[in-house]
């Protein structure tokens, strides 16, 4: 894409002046559009520093104020007594599980899908397709029922069992595995290797790029979540950190200073995977937009 | 046993098991579960006919929740696809210094959570002065509002958090889209004397075309499912005047705080029903069966 033709650059030399004008002007829309996307979350961070009570009077701004700044609500998240940690940590621990069994799960059924000719194939195929285009909350009542009856309410299990086979994950690993090469399998076979031998000894290791994207993805989609643990999750030292931060949100007490700083500081272990790991996130996002 | 397990015919269906199971139990059974319950009445545990469905046509916030929902959908697809489109052909463009800067910056929101973007929109469009949204409308001298209160300003506060958490990753989806694209067409009509507006026109749209199908697809399912936004904006599922009511608002409302699962359950399927509904009809227009059926 750097590359350009000859006939290219020479037009443009004729309207160099002409060309100063659109890259600024689109460096101006840009720059504009960057500081309207960054400002709620900068308005996040300037609060995260001043009083809760402040915030629960007036809003949010974007005013530094630095003369209201404070560690108070630092010094509350990292010390305070309060169970944020404990949300922290069940998050933690819910996405780490969940990334690693969907992922797992997911690519054995997704290799199922690519590797084989068998009866039943596409129509198994076109339920994942329907499943992409069902929403989750037109059977969120009744799967919750059924949660219930089968006394898993209040068990991590009812959050991470009905998405082991996710179905986006695995359209993306399909697509990913039918570029594979047969020969492959086939020197798997020769060489004397079971069926799943081949897809745990050779196929898993050259899935790595397809895993990282959709760790990432899975990963945010966990931590993130919200909707299905509020239905499934009782106890407070079971509550993750969306359910735990969401208890903050009442109107007695002096819980924003914790709120705030707490919102900000959820953010901050997704924002570094994110740094560190960029492209498999986009790649992860953009799976199956291009082709559908 | 052990060798029919080992054989190459038994193994794609070991493979695909789990998949099979998962559908069975958590989407194929719910759904079954759904359609049984909501021709019943749950508490007085009894068969109850149609007269769940009949309640919902009559049902007044019901249909303030749907008006709501095709309202929030319909305006999510008229900001959230041409411009992404837009902005992610520009960004594109060789004269775009940075671009990777840009993007990054641009993926931020869709990190947040909605519980973390809906209280931080929330206190934004708060009622002292000193919040944003006032302070930016006192910039031009208008008085503070209290936007969470009224129809069309606390429509609009979801409607810009919808946009300030997607517009990015649209742009995501349309650059990828558009780098598939094959650089000689644009060369191309170059030499033929085409504008930039004539290749964006003529090149661009056309191609790219699956991508915005595959957004129009997600933002339709999105926008008719969307409940947290507002759940978080208005601190739970009481917005004054069912303003911010939507059709999942409306399911989580009966079957979770009144507990009429059934009601809840019926509501659901005329959901399910919608979402299928207009899905078909936008991929039926789309032309999507056409070209699988070429």
């Amino acid at each position: 894409m750097a590359e350009e033709t000859v006939p290219m650059k020479q037009e443009k030399m004729k309207k160099g002046s002409h060309d100063t004008g659109k890259i600024a002007g689109l460096l101006v829309l840009f720059t504009v559009l960057a500081l309207l996307i960054i400002a709620p979350i900068y308005a996040l961070f300037v609060a995260s520093w001043k009083p809760g009570e402040e915030l629960l009077q007036y809003g949010l701004n974007l005013n530094p104020e630095f003369s209201h700044w404070g560690l108070s609500n630092y010094k509350l998240l990292f010390f305070g007594d309060h169970d944020y940690w404990i949300w922290f940590r069940n998050s933690l621990i819910l996405t780490v599980i969940t990334v690693l069994l969907t992922l797992l799960v997911s690519a054995f059924v997704a290799y199922g899908f690519s590797a084989y000719e068998f009866k039943g194939r596409n129509f198994l195929f076109v339920i994942v397709l329907a499943i992409m285009s069902v929403p989750f909350e037109v059977i969120m009542l009744p799967l919750y029922q059924q949660m219930s009856d089968w006394g898993l309410m209040d068990n991590y299990a009812a959050i991470v069992l009905p998405f082991l086979a996710h179905a986006s994950t695995i359209f993306f690993f399909r697509q990913y595995l039918l570029g594979m090469p047969k020969s492959l399998i086939e020197a798997g076979r020769i060489d004397g290797c079971t069926e799943y031998g081949i897809f745990f000894k050779l196929i898993m290791p050259i899935m790595k790029p397809a895993f990282a994207a959709m760790a990432i993805l899975n990963g945010m989609n966990s931590w993130n979540n919200y909707m299905w643990p509020l239905l499934v999750i009782r106890s407070s030292e079971k509550y993750t950190l969306t359910l735990g931060l969401n208890t903050l949100i009442n109107p007695y007490g002096d819980n924003y200073s914790l709120l705030i700083v707490g919102a900000f500081f959820s953010i901050i272990p997704i924002f570094i995977l994110f740094v560190a790991f960029q492209k498999y996130f986009i790649e992860g996002m953009t799976a199956g937009a291009v082709k559908g | 046993m052990k060798k029919l397990f080992y054989s190459q015919k038994a193994a794609p269906y070991v493979f695909v098991l789990p998949f099979v199971l998962t559908v069975l139990l958590f989407w194929i059974g719910p759904v079954f579960k759904g359609i049984l319950l909501s021709f019943q009445d749950t508490m007085k545990n009894q068969w109850v006919g149609l007269s769940n469905y009949q309640r919902i046509m009559g049902d007044r916030i019901f249909w303030i929740a749907v008006k709501n929902s095709v309202k929030y959908t319909f305006f999510t697809l008229l900001l959230l696809i041409p411009f992404p489109m837009l902005f992610a052909v520009l960004l594109n463009s060789h004269l775009m210094k940075r671009p990777n800067l840009f993007k990054s910056i641009y993926f931020l929101p869709a990190l947040t959570s909605v519980v973390v973007a809906g209280t931080v929109f929330r206190l934004m469009f708060g009622e002292s002065d000193q919040a944003l949204m006032n302070q930016l409308i006192g910039l031009f001298g208008a008085a503070p509002i209290k936007w969470l209160k009224r129809g069309d300003t606390g429509f609009f506060a979801l409607l810009l958090l919808c946009c300030w958490r997607w517009t990015g990753v649209n742009i995501m989806y349309f650059l990828a889209g558009i780098q598939s694209i094959p650089q000689e067409l644009y060369e191309a009509a170059d030499i033929d004397g085409a504008s930039k507006w004539q290749q964006f026109r003529q090149i661009t749209i056309p191609l790219v075309k699956p991508t915005t199908i595959y957004v129009l697809t997600i933002s339709i399912y999105a926008g008719l499912s969307m409940f947290l936004e507002s759940f978080m904006l208005w601190k739970g599922n009481n917005s004054p005047n069912y303003i911010g009511m939507t059709i999942v608002g409306y399911l989580y409302r009966q079957g979770i705080e009144k507990r009429a699962m059934g009601y809840a359950c019926a509501v659901g399927i005329v959901l399910l029903i919608l979402v299928m509904v207009v899905n078909l009809i936008q991929l039926k227009v789309n032309g999507t069966f056409d070209s699988e059926e070429a």
